[in-house]
């Protein structure tokens, strides 16, 4: 069973008054994680194909082509590891729209 | 403006020892403001502490008018070095200062070691901050064998106990003879280059805001900036799809971010190993994200 760990590399409490949250995927999981993130989240808008910014639930993210994301508003590691949880480790044939792998 | 390394260590110590730390006022533009210095130096004050460079907006401090309203007051000068001197000539007996700190992760050389320079008068007033080997000229029983006598090392020894990161000593020493082979002035002056190109190439964009002062005789090799809809992790991020890497938060400077109200900022910096193409191919990124606006 997978775990969020097993995506994760590190997260990093981002220095700055708007207390951002970064998540760095390990990487050899990048493409998958991002993958199941585009197949649970709804993309708002894609910028230079670098940006994604996306929103899941209330949580509106950004998440990079590069194998990172960055979450804001976040309010300890529970919530995150929550929301971790819902957008990485998601029963694929359940409730998130069909796959599309991520490029 | 400084460096959080020069207000925490003040700051803990302040509550220890009972003393009251001041601080001057930055101008608008990220510049010391040294009338304000003046009017809070008095006969009461013990230590006037200064970044030669700041960290955040570049901006260099006229260290030896700060020495010697020091001096006046019968204060000492610490001068943090940090981000001049790898980036500029520096003459401690010309600047006059009492002590100068810099760190060797900054110039070439290793994390974990630095340099404080003191003036051996100083040196030799001062007591030891730790206890160990090396640091002894002798330790020796007295009388009965009841307590030991010892005798303290020479400075600079005399500070430094215990088995020393040798390897690091060695690695900056290499750094620092490199440096010096090309030319402290030489390294500043393609620096000053590279910074008045970029700050000029960066005035062109019109999602980018350049903070504090773009006046380069003021300043060096460091410009902080803001993209429009973009925060600075943001900024730092999307650079870093193109192997750019600029740095991005409060740099350790988190007064600093209040006095120009900022949230947090991106920060381009440069040094002996970049180029002018460089700085065209970040600009020719920063000019990707105007598609946010």
């Amino acid at each position: 069973m997978k775990n969020v760990d097993d995506f994760v590399a590190r997260i990093e409490g981002a220095c700055g008054a708007e207390k951002d949250v970064i998540v760095v995927f390990k990487f050899d999981k990048k493409d998958e994680a991002l993958t199941n993130i585009f197949r649970c989240a709804q993309l708002k808008r894609s910028i230079a194909g670098i940006i994604h910014e996306m929103t899941f639930k209330d949580y509106t993210f950004r998440v990079y082509s590069s194998g990172k994301a960055i979450f804001r508003s976040i309010k300890d590691k529970k919530e995150l590891n929550d929301l971790l949880s819902a957008l990485l480790l998601q029963d694929q044939n359940s409730r998130c729209a069909p796959a599309r792998p991520f490029r | 403006m400084e460096h959080h390394s020069n207000i925490v260590p003040w700051e803990i110590t302040a509550k220890i020892n009972g003393f009251t730390v001041r601080y001057a006022n930055v101008n608008r533009d990220g510049t010391l403001n040294y009338e304000d210095l003046e009017n809070k130096t008095s006969n009461k004050t013990k230590i006037v502490s200064l970044s030669h460079v700041s960290n955040v907006s570049g901006v260099i401090n006229d260290v030896q008018r700060v020495a010697e309203v020091a001096h006046e007051h019968g204060a000492l000068m610490l001068v943090d070095g940090a981000q001049s001197v790898p980036h500029m000539p520096v003459d401690v007996r010309e600047l006059d200062a009492d002590f100068l700190a810099f760190s060797g992760h900054k110039m070439l050389g290793p994390t974990g070691i630095g340099v404080l320079y003191a003036k051996r008068t100083l040196l030799e007033e001062m007591r030891p901050f730790q206890g160990g080997g090396e640091m002894i000229k002798e330790v020796a029983f007295a009388g009965a064998r009841e307590k030991c006598d010892i005798s303290l090392n020479d400075p600079p020894w005399k500070f430094e106990a215990g088995t020393p990161n040798i390897c690091g000593a060695v690695a900056l020493n290499e750094a620092v003879r490199y440096l010096q082979r090309i030319g402290m002035d030489q390294v500043q002056a393609h620096e000053c280059y590279l910074t008045n190109y970029a700050i000029k190439r960066m005035q062109e964009l019109n999602n980018v805001t350049l903070h504090g002062t773009t006046d380069t005789a003021l300043k060096c090799s460091i410009i902080p900036f803001s993209v429009r809809g973009l925060s600075s992790h943001d900024a730092a991020l999307f650079c870093d799809n193109y192997g750019i890497m600029i740095r991005s938060g409060f740099h350790c400077a988190q007064p600093l971010h209040q006095i120009f109200n900022l949230m947090s900022s991106a920060r381009a910096s440069f040094y002996i190993y970049n180029t002018r193409e460089e700085i065209d191919r970040f600009i020719e990124v920063l000019k990707e994200t105007e598609q946010l606006q």
